[in-house]
C-alpha cells in the first residue's frame, strides 16, 4: 500500500470515503512524517498538532454521519500569510511575532467547512516579498531535490512541504509568481487563480491588486479540487468577482483536440537556461501530440513587466505595511514619542528586503514622482493586459517557461536584488493582467532540478489551463518523480 | 486701510448609518471603549474594507439637496500618514473623483441673501479617538470607521458672520436630509477653517492660515473674528502672514501657530485597490432624487398653506427640522393650528432658549400641547391657568386634563358662583364704581381683576366683565 504521504488529495478522499483509513490516522501519520522530514526541509514554521487532530476527529465524525467531500479529513499546509483563527500569522516577519489571528481568512473558512485539516504553517519570504524564501525572518527552507538549493518563493515552505511529502497539498499566495515559481523549483503543481476568483479576505496584503490565493499540489486534479473549494465571490472582499465557479474536474478530459495553444515569442528569448528551454519546447511538442494546435503569439510589452510590477507592487505594499506600527498588535519597540516608537518598531521588525520595497513604494508615490512612476506603471499595466487580450483572441491558453532558470543555490543571489527580481520575469505578467496561471513539472535539468511549464489562461478560464495541464501531466512521468532525499528515509 | 476677508470651510459630517463605512460594527462610539471594533476597523492583517452603500446614498442625498452634480464615476483613494488613532496608517478617502461636485447653500446675513458655493463633497472614514494622560496615551477605536462626509466650500465667504450663517444653513439641510445626527457636542460636525485677508483693491488672495478641528459654530465664529483681527494687525505692522495651521484656544480667545507649511504632509494619495470604483447610474440617481426629503423652503410654503399660519411663523417653525416636525405633529392633532403655532413661537421657544435645550428635551409632547390648546378653546380653562398647566408640563410632563383636574384649575363659568365674586368686588371697591361711572373704562378691568383674585384665577373673565357691566350700567 502507498504510504499516506505519497497519495494525492483525490486518492485520500476516496480512501476516506471507502473507510480504508480515518482522518485522525492520516493526520497522526503526517505529523510523524513532518517530524522526520522537516528538520531537513524547514518547510514549516509551526505545526499545530492539537488543532490538526481535533479537526481530523471532527472530520471523521462528519463522515460517520454520512457526509462526504473531497477535502473532508484531508491534511494541508497553510502559508503563514493567511489568517487562521487562533494561530500565529507572522508572515515570516519579526514584526508580527506574538500576533494571534482573531479570525479565519475566507479561503480558510471555506476549507474548514469543507473539512480540511490544517497541519501547520508554511514558511515564506517575509510578507511574501522574495523569490527564494531566504527572506523569512525565521528559517531558510530547503529544496527537497537538493538541500543546498532554494525552494523558490515566496511560497517556498508550501512548495517544499508538498514536494518533500510533508503535506499532501498546501495553500500559497501569488503576487508575482509566488505560487508558480516555487512549484516549478520544487517539481510540484501550483495554480494562481484569476484575480478576484478567490477572496483575499484574511490574506495579509502585500500588493492588493496583484495578490491571489491558490493551491500547491502534486497533481492538476488536486489543484482543481482545492480551487473549487476556495473559489467564489465574498461580500468581505469587494474585488472578489461575482462569477460562477464551474466544475473544474469536469474539464479534465485528458485530451487536447480542438485546443489552441499560443507560444509568446517574448518568453523564449536569450537568457533562458538551455535545459529549461529544451524541456518547455519538448512539452509543447507533447501537447501538439495530444491534439493541440500550436500558434505563435506576441506579448510585446513583456520587457516592461518587471519594472511595472516593482512600481505597482511596492507602492501598494508601502501603504499595506504601514499598519505594522506596534500600536495594536505584534512586536513593539518603545520610543520617546509615537513617531520614535514607529521608527524603532519598524527598524527592528522588518527585514532588509521589506524595507527596500517600502522605501521604493514610498518614493514612487511621493509628490512630484507619482506621475512619472505610479501613473505610468498603471498605463503600462493596461498595455500588458491588452497584449494578453489580443493573444487570447487567437488561442485558449499560452505555454511558457515558469522561470528562466531552475532553483539556485542558497545564498547565491541574496546580494543582488535585481538578479533576484528578474527571476519573476515570466510570472509577474499574469498578476499584472489579472489572468490565471498554472505551473507544473515538465522535466529536469542536468543537475536533476525540476523544470516548470507555465500554462496561462484568460481571466476566469481556469478550466482551460487545468485541462491543458492535466492532459500534459497524464501523458508524462514528471509529476510522479520523488526527490532522492525521500528514498533514503 | 480697509481689508477684504476670504474664508473657505471644510466641514466633516458623521453620517447616520447603522453600521460603519467598511465593516458591520455598530456606528456608535459612545459605548465603552473598543467594544464596537473588528479586524476591519482595527486594521488587522488581511482585513479588507466592504463599502456600506447607505453611506454612499446619504452622501449623494446631501449633494442632491444642495444641487451638486453627481458624477457617474467616483472612486476611493488611500491617504497615507502615521498617527496612533489611524488603524491602517492610511485613511480611505476620495482624492480626485468625489461623489458630489459643485452645488451651493443660500444664506441670509444681515438681511442680505448670499450664495455660498460648494466645491465638492467626498466620503471617507473617521479615525479613532486618542486620549492623553500624564505618562501614557490611549486610543478608543469605536469611532474608527464612522462614515465621514467632507463638504468643501469655495473660498467665497467674506466674514465670520457669513461662515456662521453657512454652518447653520448647512446643519438645517443635513437635519432635513436625515443624513446626520448633527450633534455638535459629540463631534458629529467638525470644521477646518481657511482664512486670509488682503487690502481692499488687491486682486490676488492673501496668504491663508488654517484652523483645524473646530467643533462648535460659535467657536468658529469667535476664532475667525480673532484670526481676522490678528492677520490684519500683522499686515498693519508691515509683517507677512505665514501659511500655517493654527489652533483656536477658546479660553484665551486667540489662535496659536501649530505647524507651518514646510512640515506639510505628503499624503501619497493613490487609488484604493481594495475597493471597486463607485458607478452610479442615471436611474439610481433619479430614484434617490425622488426620495429626497422635503427641503426647508418647500416645507415653509406647504405648512403655511396647510395650516393657515402666517409666512413669518412658518419660517420660524421650519428653521429647525425637529421643531417643524413637533409643530406638524401637534397641529395635526388640533383644530386650531394657528394657536398651536403661537404657543410654540412664544412659550415653547422661550423654554428651549432659557434652558438651551433641543426640542426633544422638552417634556411637553405635541399631543399635550394640542390638548392644552383645546382646553383653552373650549373655555375649560382660562389663559392664566393654561400658562400654569404649561409650566407643569415643562417640568413634569403628563396630560393637561389630569393637571387641570389635580390642580382644580377648571374655569368657573357658573353664573351664581361668579355673581358672588362680582358682588364682593363691587362691595369692596366703591371707588372703582365711581371711576367707571365717570367714564374711566380701566376701572372695569380692575374690577375683573378683583373677581379673578377672589376666584383664585378660575373665574371666566369674559363672563365676569359682562356681569359687572350689567350691574353697573
Amino acid at each position: 500500500m502507498t504510504a499516506f504521504q505519497d497519495v494525492t488529495v483525490k486518492e485520500l478522499g476516496e480512501m476516506l470515503d471507502e473507510g480504508a483509513c480515518s482522518s485522525e490516522e492520516v493526520t497522526r501519520h503526517m505529523i510523524d512524517v513532518i517530524g522526520q522530514v522537516d528538520p531537513k526541509l524547514n518547510a514549516y514554521l509551526t505545526v499545530d498538532t492539537d488543532a490538526a487532530l481535533a479537526q481530523a476527529r471532527a472530520a471523521d465524525v462528519r463522515r460517520a454521519n454520512g457526509e462526504k467531500g473531497p477535502l473532508l479529513g484531508v491534511p494541508l499546509a497553510i502559508k503563514e500569510v493567511l489568517n487562521v483563527e487562533g494561530q500565529p500569522c507572522t508572515c515570516g516577519s519579526r514584526i508580527l511575532e506574538g500576533y494571534t489571528s482573531p479570525y479565519d481568512a475566507t479561503a480558510i473558512a471555506k476549507l474548514r467547512s469543507a473539512g480540511a485539516v490544517f497541519l501547520g504553517r508554511a514558511n515564506m519570504d517575509e510578507f511574501a516579498m522574495g523569490s527564494s524564501t531566504e527572506n523569512s525572518a525565521f528559517k531558510v527552507t530547503r529544496n527537497p531535490w537538493n538541500l543546498d538549493y532554494v525552494p523558490g518563493g515566496s511560497s517556498g515552505g508550501s512548495a517544499a512541504a508538498v514536494a518533500g511529502r510533508a503535506a499532501l497539498a498546501s495553500i500559497g499566495t501569488d503576487t508575482g509568481g509566488s505560487i508558480r515559481q516555487p512549484a516549478a523549483y520544487c517539481g510540484c503543481t501550483g495554480l494562481k487563480p484569476t484575480y478576484g476568483r478567490v477572496s483575499r479576505y484574511g490574506l495579509t496584503a502585500y500588493a492588493s491588486s496583484l495578490d491571489q490565493i491558490g493551491p500547491l499540489t502534486r497533481t492538476v486534479r488536486d489543484a482543481a479540487i482545492l480551487l473549487k473549494a476556495m473559489a467564489g465571490p465574498d461580500p468581505m472582499d469587494a474585488t472578489s468577482a461575482a462569477v460562477d465557479v464551474p466544475d473544474y474536474e469536469a474539464a479534465l478530459t485528458g485530451d487536447l483536440h480542438g485546443v489552441k495553444l499560443g507560444l509568446p515569442r517574448e518568453y523564449f528569448v536569450e537568457g533562458i537556461d538551455p535545459d529549461i528551454e529544451q524541456a518547455v519546447r519538448a512539452a509543447v511538442e507533447t501537447c501538439r501530440g495530444l491534439g493541440a494546435e500550436i500558434v505563435e503569439v506576441s506579448l510585446p510589452h513583456t520587457p516592461h513587466a518587471i519594472a511595472t510590477y516593482y512600481v505597482i507592487a511596492t507602492a501598494e505594499a508601502s501603504a499595506n505595511l504601514a499598519r505594522f506600527d506596534g500600536v495594536r498588535y505584534g512586536a513593539r519597540v518603545d520610543g520617546s514619542d509615537p513617531i520614535d516608537m514607529y521608527g524603532n518598531t519598524r527598524a527592528a521588525g522588518f527585514g532588509p528586503e521589506v524595507k527596500r520595497r517600502i522605501i521604493l513604494g514610498t518614493y514612487v508615490l511621493s509628490s512630484g514622482y507619482y506621475d512619472a512612476y505610479y501613473l505610468r506603471a498603471q498605463k503600462v499595466r493596461t498595455l500588458i493586459k491588452q497584449d494578453f487580450d489580443a493573444a487570447f483572441e487567437r488561442c485558449d491558453a499560452l505555454l511558457t517557461p515558469v522561470a528562466p532558470t531552475a532553483a539556485f543555490r542558497i545564498g547565491s543571489r541574496t546580494d543582488d536584488p535585481l538578479q533576484m527580481y528578474l527571476s519573476d520575469i515570466f510570472t509577474v505578467t499574469a498578476n499584472l493582467a489579472g489572468i490565471c496561471g498554472l505551473s507544473l513539472p515538465c522535466g529536469f535539468t542536468a543537475d536533476k532540478l525540476p523544470v516548470g511549464l507555465q500554462v496561462l489562461g484568460p481571466a476566469f478560464r481556469e478550466e482551460n489551463i487545468l485541462r491543458v495541464g492535466h492532459a500534459y501531466e497524464q501523458a508524462t512521468p514528471w509529476h510522479k518523480e520523488k526527490p532522492a532525499m525521500l528514498n533514503d528515509r | 486701510m480697509n481689508y477684504k476677508v476670504t474664508i473657505g470651510l471644510e466641514t466633516h459630517v458623521q453620517l447616520k448609518t447603522r453600521s460603519k463605512i467598511f465593516c458591520g460594527c455598530a456606528n456608535q462610539y459612545a459605548d465603552p471603549p473598543n467594544t464596537n471594533v473588528c479586524p476591519v476597523c482595527l486594521g488587522y492583517p488581511g482585513a479588507l474594507p466592504a463599502l456600506n452603500e447607505e453611506a454612499i446614498r446619504l452622501t449623494v442625498m446631501t449633494g442632491l439637496m444642495i444641487d451638486s452634480q453627481i458624477p457617474a464615476y467616483s472612486k476611493f483613494d488611500r491617504k497615507s500618514y502615521f498617527y496612533p488613532d489611524m488603524p491602517k496608517n492610511y485613511q480611505i478617502s476620495q482624492y480626485d473623483k468625489p461623489l458630489c461636485v459643485g452645488g451651493y447653500v443660500d444664506v441670509v446675513v444681515d438681511g442680505q441673501k448670499k450664495r455660498v458655493d460648494i466645491t465638492r463633497i467626498h466620503l471617507e472614514e473617521d479615525v479613532g479617538k486618542s486620549t492623553h494622560h500624564e505618562n501614557s496615551s490611549v486610543v478608543d477605536f469605536n469611532r474608527a470607521g464612522t462614515p465621514l462626509m467632507e463638504i468643501v466650500t469655495e473660498p467665497c465667504m467674506e466674514s465670520e458672520d457669513e461662515a456662521f450663517a453657512y454652518l447653520q444653513a448647512l446643519k438645517q439641510i443635513l437635519m432635513y436630509g436625515g443624513v446626520s445626527h448633527c450633534n455638535l457636542e459629540e463631534g458629529n460636525i467638525r470644521c477646518d477653517v481657511n482664512c486670509s485677508v488682503r487690502p481692499e483693491g488687491q486682486q490676488e488672495l492673501g496668504t491663508k492660515t488654517e484652523l483645524k478641528n473646530m467643533n462648535t459654530f460659535k467657536g468658529v465664529h469667535r476664532a475667525l473674528k480673532a484670526e481676522i483681527k490678528r492677520q490684519i494687525s500683522v499686515l498693519e505692522k508691515g509683517g507677512a502672514i505665514q501659511q500655517e495651521t493654527r489652533r483656536w484656544d477658546d479660553i484665551a480667545g486667540v489662535t496659536i501657530a501649530m505647524r507651518s507649511k514646510e512640515y506639510a504632509h505628503d499624503y501619497r494619495y493613490f487609488p484604493e485597490p481594495d475597493l471597486m470604483p463607485v458607478l452610479l447610474s442615471a436611474e439610481q440617481i433619479e430614484q434617490w432624487k425622488t426620495g429626497l426629503p422635503e427641503r426647508p423652503a418647500a416645507r415653509r410654503e406647504r405648512i403655511q398653506n396647510e395650516y393657515g399660519i402666517p409666512e413669518y411663523d412658518a419660517g420660524v417653525l421650519v428653521a429647525d427640522k425637529l421643531i417643524a416636525d413637533y409643530y406638524e405633529e401637534a397641529a395635526r392633532l388640533s383644530k386650531n393650528p394657528k394657536a398651536v403655532s403661537n404657543w410654540i413661537m412664544t412659550e415653547v421657544l422661550r423654554v428651549l432658549s432659557e434652558n438651551e435645550w433641543e426640542i426633544d428635551a422638552i417634556k411637553v409632547t405635541p399631543r399635550a400641547l394640542a390638548e392644552l390648546v383645546e382646553l383653552l378653546d373650549a373655555k375649560t380653562i382660562n389663559s392664566n391657568s393654561a400658562k400654569d398647566v404649561f409650566s407643569v408640563l415643562v417640568n413634569e410632563g403628563g396630560n393637561p386634563r389630569d393637571i387641570v383636574k389635580a390642580k382644580g384649575l377648571t374655569q368657573v363659568s357658573d353664573t351664581g358662583a361668579i355673581e358672588q365674586f362680582v358682588d364682593q368686588a363691587l362691595a369692596e371697591n366703591p371707588r372703582s364704581i365711581a371711576d367707571y361711572k365717570a367714564g374711566k373704562s380701566v376701572a372695569l378691568q380692575h374690577l375683573v381683576g378683583q373677581v379673578m383674585r377672589f376666584s383664585r384665577g378660575k373665574a371666566n373673565p369674559q363672563m365676569a366683565a359682562e356681569m359687572l357691566r350689567q350691574k353697573l350700567d
